[in-house]
């Protein structure tokens, strides 16, 4: 419960009155107010500036410092204030907090400092509101990346027993850490270099000799290419080699990019190895030549530059599919209206539509080759069009595409707060967590806290009650009396989710096995009502719970053999449930229905052995007392 | 092609005159009449008047509640379930100028109605509430919508598991109980007579009388 709706709770209370005509049961006792009921303002004292405050508006958030008793270790008897000697500045959005129950961040504040503060006063950062929350968790992680970069930049220097294989590992990611990778590093950039340009030069035309016509440069010295060929594929096999057995998880390896483009580049060489005597096979053969071009791909481990290209090309892509489809559509529109439009004229080179694709890309474009132009009025007409339009087409994404860049820039960044908005789920079950003291968890709680009270009210240990009364604030026990009137108005009860689960689980099982007695259901409301009139709320042990049906629909016969099976399990049992049975039996006495309710509520197996010595005599009473009223 | 770009710019900018009216919106302000009114108005007293605003304004710095910030409050207390169609009647139910908003006044009449007034005028009030179109008789239907809103807040984790005709089964009671003369409404007085012969409620409208 946001204790900023705490003004609220005497208005829930009061609405309440409009349950009560409809409700069949009295309803719970309100919860008495001890303290003394007018407020005081309370001086909070932060070196030196006095901040002035009521009393409840710190109360609202009994969890943390300033909510709770832990105060009083600051207080100043002489002054009568509170003294906390923290940094004032901070302190006012602190105390903005428990006056409008939204934590800010504010911006000209270390982050550090800020969070220091926080944990001081007992606040958790993942209260920040909306308005401020994304701010602090960016400033955060720069500031934890930072830290972390320092720190690698001290780890580098530091290498205290790496293996061989990790030690080569790091050499070929980072070629600054040694002379040797720097070295390895600037030899494959170069022959990466060398056989890019031998893969360009062999096409050349050079020297025209007497004897032989005009060829490239391959032809003519075909064995100096191999040679150069063949020693660039060894360096880069040996390369790629290096790098498998060195890296640390070789499937990961083998799946990425950079290997691939590895094994593209080196394979055409031993396909051609193998296959150069078969004439059929050559024209394949050149083909594969092409790969060899790959090889420039290699620099992309050598350039930052083209990495991050790759990586923005890659985000931007459904901006440039989007872009591709348009054109498509527009390419097939204008190649279809000008093919008919030019249908008619003699000798044209609109041939068929997908010829007229050409021209269209060359209009629209703006290249205008030449090679295919309308002859018709009509294409030309349609021609002008398209190279207008064309015009718009390929000038408005650009700065599209621009301020893509830009952005796919700060979403880089901001690819971790994609991660933030599962984080974002965490962090609202981390709130929840915290506040568990007001939530219906801490109802359900407070229910079995008083349950146990009213059993040991009944055994008479006095000193366990006092343990039990924990300090839950009046705030909370007025919730929960509140909670508690709309049970009893609807005569259900609020039961966790995983006893919710299992109750789902019995009764499908139940509806199986039995027929349910149609009274069981009539008599629903009331039923409830009057069994537990006797305050006789007989929990059973979660180890029973899968007999729990019997509340249900059960007939008598098989209410018997479950709690038959209830009294065997007994023995295993904490003895807080044993007590239990044996106020079952009471209850039952007093109550005139022929069904027997059991509500559950798991009662946590605290180690209490106070009581376990005079478990053992009750148990076979308990049992044997069970079996007799289920045998009505 | 450009037809597609209109479109594209029109997802764009569609939400510029929506903003502009929330702001509008939001300039509503409202300040209460004096304490020395309320103080006649109300059974406050001074002190208790003071406590009630300063909560009251905290919550709802523009000095007025409308029915979406109602529903969030009131749904704050009931974390299991769903508690905006009972918090939708009893907006209804505090809103007795019908302005869509409830105001300090609006807010502290109905209090001093729930918490210090007789318990004639609890029972009014409660059957103002249930009386959802206000014609002066409850139908099965009016109780039946506010059976269902109660038992939503109840949330669907409850023991015993809450069935489709828990609400209606309750409301036969409820007729069952309050109807005197069996023509299927229950008029005020039929309310008031039942209420009043029955101890459980009687002992229950008490039961809130020192929450302030």
């Amino acid at each position: 419960m946001a204790a900023g709706v705490a003004a609220w709770l005497p208005f829930a209370r009061a609405a309440a009155i409009g349950w009560m005509p409809v409700a069949n049961c009295p309803m719970p006792i309100a919860p008495r107010d001890h303290r003394k009921r007018h407020d005081e303002l309370i001086i909070l004292n932060v070196s030196g500036r006095r901040f002035q405050t009521w009393r409840t508006t710190l109360d609202r958030y009994p969890d943390t410092l300033l909510g709770s008793s832990e105060k009083q270790f600051f207080y100043d008897e002489e002054t009568k204030e509170y003294f906390f000697d923290r940094d004032p500045d901070s302190f006012r959005s602190i105390l903005n907090f428990y006056r409008t129950g939204k934590l800010h961040y504010p911006r000209y504040e270390c982050i550090s400092a800020y969070d220091e503060e926080l944990t001081f006063f007992g606040i958790i950062p993942e209260i920040i509101g909306d308005c401020c929350y994304e701010e602090y968790k960016d400033r955060k992680r720069e500031n934890a990346e930072r830290l972390q970069d320092d720190q690698d930049d001290n780890k580098d220097c530091k290498l205290p027993n790496m293996t061989y294989r990790e030690t080569m590992w790091r050499a070929f990611e980072n070629p600054h850490t040694s002379t040797m990778a720097l070295v390895f590093y600037y030899v494959t950039g170069f022959f990466i270099a060398i056989s890019v340009l031998t893969n360009v030069i062999e096409t050349v035309p050079c020297g025209a000799t007497p004897s032989q016509k005009d060829m490239p440069c391959g032809e003519r010295y075909t064995i100096a290419f191999f040679c150069m060929d063949t020693a660039c594929v060894l360096i880069f096999t040996v390369e790629y080699l290096m790098r498998l057995f060195a890296a640390p998880s070789r499937y990961q390896f083998m799946r990425s990019v950079m290997s691939i483009i590895d094994v593209v580049a080196i394979f055409p060489y031993y396909i051609g190895l193998v296959m150069t005597d078969n004439e059929d096979v050559s024209g394949a053969f050149v083909t594969l030549r092409v790969f060899r071009v790959f090889r420039i791909f290699k620099f992309s481990r050598h350039s930052q530059g083209l990495r991050i290209l790759g990586y923005t090309l890659k985000s931007c892509a459904s901006e440039l599919g989007f872009l591709l489809f348009s054109l498509t559509m527009a390419i097939i529109i204008f190649a279809t209206v000008m093919f008919y439009a030019e249908k008619g004229s003699s000798s044209t080179k609109f041939t068929s539509i997908p010829a007229s694709f050409w021209y269209t890309i060359v209009t629209m474009t703006t290249l205008g080759y030449g090679d295919m132009v309308p002859k018709t009025i009509a294409g030309k007409i349609f021609g002008s069009i398209c190279s207008l339009s064309g015009v718009l087409v390929i000038a408005l994404p650009v700065p599209v595409i621009v301020s893509n860049f830009s952005r796919i820039y700060h979403q880089n960044q901001r690819a971790d707060k994609r991660r933030a908005q599962k984080v974002q789920k965490a962090r609202l079950a981390r709130i929840r967590i915290a506040q568990t003291g007001s939530s219906c968890t801490g109802f359900l709680q407070s229910k079995r806290n008083d349950l146990l009270n009213e059993l040991l009210e009944l055994t008479g240990s006095e000193e366990e009650e006092q343990q039990l009364n924990k300090g839950m604030s009046l705030l909370e026990s007025q919730h929960h009396h509140l909670l508690h009137c709309l049970e009893k108005t609807t005569a259900h009860e609020f039961v966790d989710e995983q006893l919710y689960e299992q109750n789902c689980l019995e009764t499908t099982i139940q509806s199986y096995t039995s027929r349910s007695p149609s009274f069981s259901s009539q008599d629903g409301p009331i039923g409830t009502c009057c069994t537990r009139r006797g305050k006789m709320n007989s929990p059973l042990p979660n180890s029973s719970l899968p007999l729990q049906p019997s509340h249900q629909q059960g007939s008598l016969q098989e209410l018997s053999a479950l709690h038959i099976q209830c009294g065997d399990k007994l023995p295993h049992t904490t003895s807080r449930s044993s007590l239990n049975m044996k106020t079952d039996d009471v209850g039952l006495i007093n109550c005139k229905g022929s069904q027997i309710t059991t509500a559950i509520i798991s009662i946590p197996t605290a180690p209490s052995d106070t009581t376990d010595g005079g478990a053992p005599s009750i148990n076979t009473t308990a049992s044997s007392n069970v079996i007799k009223v289920s045998a009505l | 092609i450009s037809f597609l770009y209109t479109c594209t710019a029109v997802l764009i900018f569609p939400n510029i005159d929506s903003v502009e009216d929330e702001l509008e919106l939001s300039a509503v302000r409202h300040r209460p009449e004096g304490l020395e009114q309320l103080e006649a108005l109300t059974r406050f007293n001074r002190k208790e008047l003071q406590i009630l605003y300063r909560g009251f304004k905290n919550e709802c710095p523009s000095g007025v509640v409308n029915e979406d910030t109602f529903k969030d409050i009131y749904s704050q207390f009931f974390p299991q379930g769903d508690a905006s169609t009972y918090a939708h009647f009893l907006f209804n139910a505090f809103d007795t100028d019908k302005d869509g908003s409830v105001s300090f006044e609006d807010f502290v009449m109905g209090l001093s109605i729930l918490l210090r007034g007789s318990v004639q005028e609890k029972l009014n009030w409660a059957f103002n509430l249930y009386d959802i179109n206000k014609d002066g008789y409850i139908t099965k239907e009016e109780m039946l919508d506010i059976m269902k809103a109660i038992y939503d807040m109840m949330g669907k984790c409850t023991y015993p598991l809450l069935k489709d005709d828990t609400p209606r089964q309750h409301v036969e009671i409820f007729f069952q109980k309050m109807d005197k003369n069996k023509d299927g409404v229950v008029t005020i007085d039929e309310f008031i007579d039942c209420c009043q012969n029955d101890e459980n409620i009687m002992r229950s409208m008490q039961l809130f009388d020192n929450v302030i």
